[in-house]
């Protein structure tokens, strides 16, 4: 067992999202909040993997920019190496903590500033942690950093715009990794990319992951792109994980109808054949969530109980699942 | 530093409006002669030679005795009396172009004052006997040093309360913005009406006031721009990276937001000139004796038997002010987006 990195324990984020206070009161409408996380716990080890999927809306970049410190949590805890960060007033008491983790966003045409150089993008998080002194030790360093991700160190002197989709995202990476943390909120890097150069961005990542002995939480909802990269995965549904545990057992005995639903989705080369489930209906809004559990009006084996109470996450193998169905023993076999 | 291709793109752009070009290096080089007032129109010889030493009274004061006059106090070298010492002794007096600062009163009018423009005055004299081209040069000096300094100032605190309510927003911005919308609309031209009242207001009271209420002008843009810009990936990237606030809104967000403030700025200038005008004219503004075009546009108002006063004023503004709106045209221009890739 690997020593524990990251552990999230029952984090909860809502938004607020009511119409202003006079709407309230002269329309009789009522205050609305969106759940966008709603008790998500787990635990990351150090040099893992842990990739969080799921549908659109479902919270997972929500978790991400609550880990990394974007926003702060309704409620629930989060704990990296030890140190409490649970709080803005937290982290500032645990500076270590927000240098050792960082962020790779999603879009590399957004992430990076339009107005600088590469090299004073990625020299950003030296600059500003003090890391080396001097600017051609600054210089140096970023040039290393380039090479690492596979540039050259004569683009620091180039602006963002001359550079494509993988290359922005390689830059992202070297800026990152420029504040030398331990742990990467990776999230959805390689969504805005061409399949092609998914894989080159991917191979990137595990390559630093080996050299440098990184951590990831991975935040994704194209399960062969989690397959490949992940030693853990997590399937959230509506600000829930419903279930999570080991790559290979998530994969190859998928418990919770969700995740089966999800899994039948991927188009296969060798499925010759086979009908797939198509993923059925809509994710329900957050606002207003089914009561019990929230997947039951997509369910095929929903009955009157997961209607009315929502299911706790059992042990079941390596994995953990919160289902009615996986408790009571009445799942179909999985297919393989 | 290098200049990034942007800015060199808007440099060109800015160039290529002609005639915004033109009036603003017209503007500022009238206004570099104008700071040198002292050396283009003045009472006292720029440089004295007597009994073979030189003096420069334009900046040191000497007694009179020094030249072999009667009395201790400062000598009057418009005065033959003096002229005829210093030339017994071999000496010599270099004079500025003009040889009447905003104040000196010739008594030597041959009709009474205001005198119309001669050899002597060549804008004519004012009703209380000074040169008129005199007051025109330091005026125009004190106008437009008066209308920069009030655009610098009013800009720093207007992009500050702007950048500080849009990156924050929330409680502070409400607030803020309430308190804003009050205080633009107290009619501050009644305030500085009973300010004058009761005080004498001088060159800093009026910055000071017109400061607190100019400074609003800038905060709307500034902080939309920064309300846009404060969710961009990129600053939420610095944010997740730990890179704190005050770097993040200096280092990232004050760019975005440079380009809405350097094209208000000729506008908040010319604002600045126009109200020190109209204060002037009413008799509100600096005190007597200052020299000040507004004061001279209402002393054409008074004696309209004197139209030179009232053209002399007249055409100085309009100039002054049509240079800077052509200024904020050709500003306008070259920070245009659309018109960056042409």
């Amino acid at each position: 067992m690997t020593d524990t990195l990251l552990k999230v324990d029952n984090l909860v984020r809502h938004f607020d999202v009511s119409p202003p206070w006079l709407n309230r009161v002269i329309e009789r409408r009522p205050r609305s909040v969106v759940k966008a996380v709603d008790g998500v716990g787990f635990e990351i080890g150090r040099g893992e993997t842990f990739s969080l999927v799921g549908e659109s809306g479902c919270g997972k970049s929500t978790v991400a920019r609550l880990v990394v410190g974007l926003y702060n949590p309704t409620a629930g805890s989060l704990e990296f190496d030890g140190m409490d960060i649970s709080s803005g007033a937290a982290r500032s008491r645990n500076r270590t903590a927000q240098r050792r983790m960082q962020m790779i966003f999603q879009d590399p045409y957004a992430s990076l500033n339009p107005r600088w150089r590469v090299m004073d993008i990625v020299a950003e998080p030296i600059r500003f942690n003090r890391l080396v002194k001097g600017d051609a030790a600054i210089r140096e360093r970023v040039g290393e950093l380039l090479e690492q991700v596979g540039l050259s160190a004569a683009d620091g002197e180039k602006y963002p715009h001359e550079f494509s989709g993988g290359q922005r995202q390689r830059i992202s990476i070297a800026r990152a990794l420029a504040g030398s943390p331990e742990f990467l909120v990776c999230d959805e890097p390689t969504s805005a990319l061409d399949v092609s150069v998914q894989a080159q961005i991917l191979n990137l990542m595990k390559k630093l992951q080996r050299e440098l002995g990184l951590t990831y939480l991975f935040i994704s909802h194209d399960l062969a792109v989690v397959y490949h990269v992940s030693t853990k995965v997590g399937v959230m549904y509506l600000g829930r994980l419903v279930e999570w545990g080991e790559t290979e057992v998530i994969f190859s005995a998928p418990r919770h109808p969700y995740t089966r639903m999800l899994l039948d989705a991927i188009p296969d080369l060798d499925m010759s054949g086979r009908a797939r489930t198509p993923v059925a209906g809509e994710v329900p809004s957050p606002i207003d969530p089914p009561s019990g559990c929230a997947f039951h009006p997509r369910c095929p084996l929903a009955t009157d109980r997961c209607k009315r109470e929502a299911p706790k996450p059992v042990s079941v193998g390596a994995a953990m699942v919160a289902c009615h169905a996986v408790e009571e023993d009445r799942l179909p076999e999985w297919h393989g | 530093m290098k200049i990034s291709p942007l800015n060199k793109r808007r440099f060109q752009n800015f160039r290529r409006n002609r005639r915004g070009y033109v009036a603003t290096v017209l503007f500022f080089m009238i206004f570099t002669v104008t700071l040198f007032a002292e050396l283009i129109a003045n009472d006292k010889p720029l440089l004295l030679s007597h009994d073979g030493e030189l003096y420069v009274p334009f900046l040191v004061a000497y007694p009179e005795t020094r030249f072999g006059g009667d009395f201790e106090t400062e000598a009057d070298y418009r005065d033959p009396f003096l002229e005829e010492l210093i030339a017994e002794k071999d000496g010599w007096m270099l004079w500025a172009p003009i040889r009447y600062s905003y104040d000196t009163i010739n008594y030597d009018l041959p009709v009474p004052a205001p005198a119309p423009p001669s050899a002597e005055n060549w804008l004519g004299t004012d009703d209380q006997g000074r040169d008129v081209l005199a007051r025109v040069i330091y005026g125009y000096r004190l106008s437009v040093l008066f209308g920069l300094m009030l655009t610098v100032l009013s800009s720093i605190i207007g992009v500050a309360a702007g950048a500080v309510q849009g990156y924050y927003g929330g409680w502070l911005d409400l607030v803020a913005q309430r308190f804003i919308e009050i205080w633009e609309s107290m009619p501050f031209f009644f305030i500085i009406l009973i300010f004058s009242a009761l005080f004498v207001p001088g060159f800093w009271t009026l910055l000071s006031i017109l400061l607190i209420f100019s400074w609003t002008a800038l905060v709307a843009v500034v902080r939309a721009e920064f309300l846009r810009a404060r969710n961009f990936d990129y600053v939420q990237a610095a944010r997740a990276l730990g890179v704190s606030n005050g770097v993040i809104i200096f280092k990232h967000l004050l760019p975005n937001a440079m380009v809405a403030t350097i094209t208000f700025l000729p506008f908040v200038l010319t604002g600045g000139i126009t109200a020190l005008t109209g204060l002037d004219t009413l008799g509100l503004g600096l005190p007597p004796g200052s020299p000040s075009l507004g004061e001279l546009l209402a002393q054409g108002k008074a004696n309209l038997q004197a139209p030179w006063l009232g053209i002399t004023a007249f055409l100085v503004l309009s100039l002054m002010l049509t240079m800077a709106m052509f200024m904020a045209e050709a500003v306008r221009d070259a920070f245009d987006p659309r018109k960056t890739f042409n």
